[in-house]
Formats: structure tokens, C-alpha cells, sequence
């Protein structure tokens, strides 16, 4: 039960911070900054969070996993909610999240591109500054701008010749 | 929806893309006349998506069956949330389901409306052709609808300015993935130019309807909720021209956007016959099952 580790306004926080990520479960939702908010009234859970993008399929585990930890701690009603703005960015996600990345073989993003006005185009291939997660050597080579989940492109590294997933800045 | 989902006919784990947001219509909007503008955005984002989609397993390589499902993916998110964002300013847009149906208001709008009711503009309903006409139109639908998003984030409707700014962050990597794409081929072979060449001049006649104003975008762009296209036509050609260069195409030209469309086009609901097509496949299953299970 909820009470007996101290303030259950505490504790649904602790609990909603540890659900992690379906795609990438390294990251819990709170690294991940896709957790913005949890307020309790009595037994009563309301959780918000952000899609990280418009397609993203995860959403829907993201919620089924948090009303199934926190009903499971005894909270009566867990309500879910989806906030919209300000759009989720990639700089949200933590330094213990971007540590766990980089240890379960994930190149971190670097600062998202801030943009104000017309958004200008870029013919060449995307820079990133990137290092192997693996060897850390910085000759890395892209595979493709578009991997496995909407947030990587994928890598080749030239020293240890591993391809691993880097995730992309937005 | 709660219970036994597992056999639902609009796919599992659905949930509400707008659950708990505040959708509350802006002082003096009309409920109508908003619905009937994220109608036309969301079709163009969900006719766009399929027709990406369609490439999966069929692009020419492997990254690029994954580049083109991702850009789909992201055009599906926008599509759903402007659909349940039409739903709830005009719960009377929404086509009437058997009783007891669980399904929701973007799905029904998806799934249970006639190509007469869609908005979409043409240039996304064409088959898909060749690859080089694929990354035609994505350069030239995806250039347009960056510059209308990156209007719409100041909208007096704070659900569509979400909606655009999270879509701005999206659509400017499928623009620029298009217009790599444009000038790689242009540059490559003599075949790879002139494929692409040729599907710049298929989509090319479609860019006179992303110009035009319909009288539901002029009446919100005046209230401050919604973009006019033709504020965005300069910025739009710029950006062509600038592909174009880059491609050694300038001859093409964005002046050369062929004849001007006369009479109704896909914002009246006047489409090609291949929309028809293309929501027969997309929509049998629901219709089918229009309670929702089997």
C-alpha cells in the first residue's frame, strides 16, 4: 500500500517516474521528459504526458503501463491525460537518461536545432557531432536518417564497425 | 475504450490523441467552420500517409521502405490529431455510427466519410507511380504544408497551434529528405534525371490548387485561427526554386506551374478518381464492421 512509504503525493510521483519507455526501456518516462506532471487528490492519480512525436505508437503502452502501476499500488482511479504544448524536445531527456542510452550501446542527441520564422532548407547530409556509444571513436559514418523508432537514424562505427542507433535532436 | 479491445476493428490500445486537452472553442469561432478546416489539413495529411505508406516493401532500398513508413507515421499523428481536433469542435461533422459503436470521432471521420466529403487537395491522391515522382510530390506537398505550420503556431485555436508546432519540428525533415532525394536523382544518371524530371512535371499542375483560398480559410485566416495558402505561395516557390537550382532543373521553374485550376477542386470535395480507390482499400474493414468488432 501507498502509505506506508510516506506522502502518496510522493509516491505516485516515484512510481510514474520509474515507468519506462516501450521502444527504448532504458529510459524511463521521466529521463525520457515525456512525464510532465502527476497530482493526487485522496486516491485519485492525474498523470500528464507528452507525445515525443505526432505518430508516436508508444503512447498508448506509455498509459497502459502507468495506470497499471499506479492502480496496482492502490490508487483508485488513474486518469491519463495528454498535453499537446509545449512540443516535446529531444533536450528534455535527462543526463541519467542520456547515460543510460549511451550504456545500453544508443548515441545521446545533441542540442535540438532552435528554430524561429521560415525553416531553412538544408540540402546536404545531416551534421551531428556523434561518437561509437560502443568504442567511442568519432569516425562514424550514417547508415540512414531514418531508423527502427521515429526518434533514431542509424550509425556505422569505422574503428569497431558496429552500427548502433543514435537519437535524433528535435 | 475499456473491456475487450482485442478483436476491435480500429486496432488495439486505442487511445484519445487529444484525452484531457482543452478544446474549448476560441471566442467568436465558429464550430463548423473550424471542423471544415482541420478536415481539410487532417485529409491531406491522411491521403498523403497512405499513399507513403503503400511504399513499404516496395522503395528501392531498405532505408528507404523505413525513411518513407516514418514519414508516413509522423503525417498519420498530424492526420489523427486534427481529426479528433474537427470531432470536437463539431461533433455534427462526424458521420452517425450504429448505436452502441465504440468507435471514435477520428476514426469515424477516417473511415465512414465518402471521397465527396474529403478536403484533401489532389496533389496527394494520385497513385504513386515511379520513385522519382514520389519524392516529387513529397517535395513540393511537404514544402507547402511546412510553410502553413509554421503560420498556424500562432492560431488563436491553442489546439491547432500545438498541433502545428509539434508538426513543424516533422515536416521540415520530410521536406529536406524530398529535396535530397530531388537532387541526387536529378544529379545521378541520365535515367534517375530523367525519371525525377518527369514526375516534377506530374505533380507540377497540382501546385496551382495549393495557391487557392477557400472561403472557409479566408474567414478564419481573417479571425486569426487559420493560414490563407496564398500568403505562403512566395515562400513556397522560393524554396522550389532554390531544389531546383540545386538540381540543375531551373527550367522547370516554379513559374511553371502549368494551368491555373478552374471551378472546384479538393477542398470542395471535387477529387480524382483515385481517392476513390485508395478509400475503398483504406476503409473496408471498418465498414465492414461498423460496430467496431468481429
Amino acid at each position: 500500500m501507498v502509505t506506508v512509504l510516506g506522502s502518496p503525493v510522493c509516491d505516485a510521483r516515484e512510481l510514474a517516474a520509474q515507468v519506462t519507455d516501450p521502444e527504448m526501456p532504458m529510459l524511463t518516462l521521466a529521463d525520457l521528459g515525456v512525464l510532465r506532471e502527476v497530482k493526487v487528490e485522496g486516491d485519485r492519480v492525474r498523470v500528464v504526458i507528452t507525445p515525443t512525436y505526432s505518430g508516436c505508437p508508444a503512447l498508448a503502452t506509455m498509459r497502459d503501463d502507468l495506470v497499471r502501476v499506479l492502480t496496482t499500488a492502490g490508487y483508485a482511479a488513474v486518469d491519463v491525460v495528454v498535453a499537446l504544448a509545449p512540443a516535446w524536445s529531444s533536450d528534455w531527456i535527462t543526463e541519467r537518461g542520456r547515460a543510460a542510452l549511451q550504456a545500453h550501446g544508443l548515441s545521446a542527441p545533441g542540442p535540438a536545432p532552435r528554430r524561429t520564422g521560415p525553416v531553412v532548407l538544408d540540402l546536404g547530409p545531416t551534421r551531428r557531432d556523434v561518437a561509437c556509444p560502443r568504442c567511442g571513436s568519432g569516425e562514424v559514418v550514417l547508415a540512414s536518417e531514418f531508423g527502427p523508432t521515429a526518434c533514431t537514424a542509424l550509425y556505422r562505427c569505422r574503428a569497431c564497425a558496429e552500427p548502433f542507433q543514435h537519437v535524433k535532436e528535435i | 475504450m475499456t473491456g475487450d479491445d482485442a478483436h476491435w476493428a480500429f486496432g488495439t490500445s486505442f487511445v484519445d490523441p487529444l484525452a484531457g486537452v482543452d478544446t474549448t472553442l476560441p471566442d467568436g469561432v465558429d464550430g463548423g467552420e473550424l471542423a471544415a478546416y482541420c478536415l481539410m489539413l487532417g485529409d491531406d495529411a491522411l491521403v498523403a500517409s497512405h499513399r507513403l505508406a503503400e511504399w513499404c516493401s516496395n522503395a528501392p532500398d531498405l532505408e528507404e521502405d523505413v525513411a518513407l513508413a516514418n514519414i508516413a507515421l509522423d503525417l498519420l499523428g498530424q492526420a489523427r490529431l486534427l481529426l479528433a481536433r474537427a470531432a470536437a469542435a463539431d461533433p455534427g461533422a462526424v458521420p452517425p455510427l450504429p448505436a452502441g459503436s465504440p468507435v471514435p470521432g477520428e476514426d469515424a471521420l477516417a473511415f465512414f466519410r465518402d471521397a465527396d466529403d474529403y478536403r484533401c487537395v489532389r496533389l496527394v491522391e494520385p497513385e504513386n507511380g515511379d520513385f522519382g515522382e514520389t519524392v516529387a510530390r513529397l517535395l513540393c506537398f511537404a514544402t507547402w504544408r511546412l510553410a502553413l505550420l509554421a503560420r498556424l503556431v500562432d492560431s488563436r485555436d491553442p489546439v491547432l497551434a500545438a498541433i502545428a508546432a509539434k508538426g513543424v519540428k516533422e515536416v521540415a525533415y520530410h521536406r529536406d529528405h524530398a529535396a535530397r532525394w530531388v537532387v541526387t536523382l536529378a544529379r545521378g544518371t541520365a535515367e534517375s534525371r530523367r525519371r525525377v524530371r518527369a514526375g516534377l512535371r506530374a505533380v507540377w499542375p497540382h501546385r496551382a490548387e495549393l495557391a487557392r483560398t477557400h472561403p472557409v480559410e479566408a474567414r478564419l485566416a481573417r479571425a486569426g485561427v487559420a493560414v490563407d495558402p496564398a500568403d505562403v505561395v512566395a515562400e513556397v516557390d522560393g524554396v522550389l526554386a532554390q531544389v531546383l537550382r540545386a538540381a540543375d532543373l531551373d527550367d522547370l521553374g516554379p513559374c511553371a506551374a502549368g494551368p491555373v485550376l478552374d471551378g472546384p477542386g479538393g477542398r470542395d470535395g471535387r477529387h480524382t478518381p483515385d481517392l476513390a480507390a485508395l478509400l475503398a482499400e483504406m476503409q473496408v474493414v471498418a465498414r465492414a464492421h461498423p460496430a467496431g468488432r468481429w
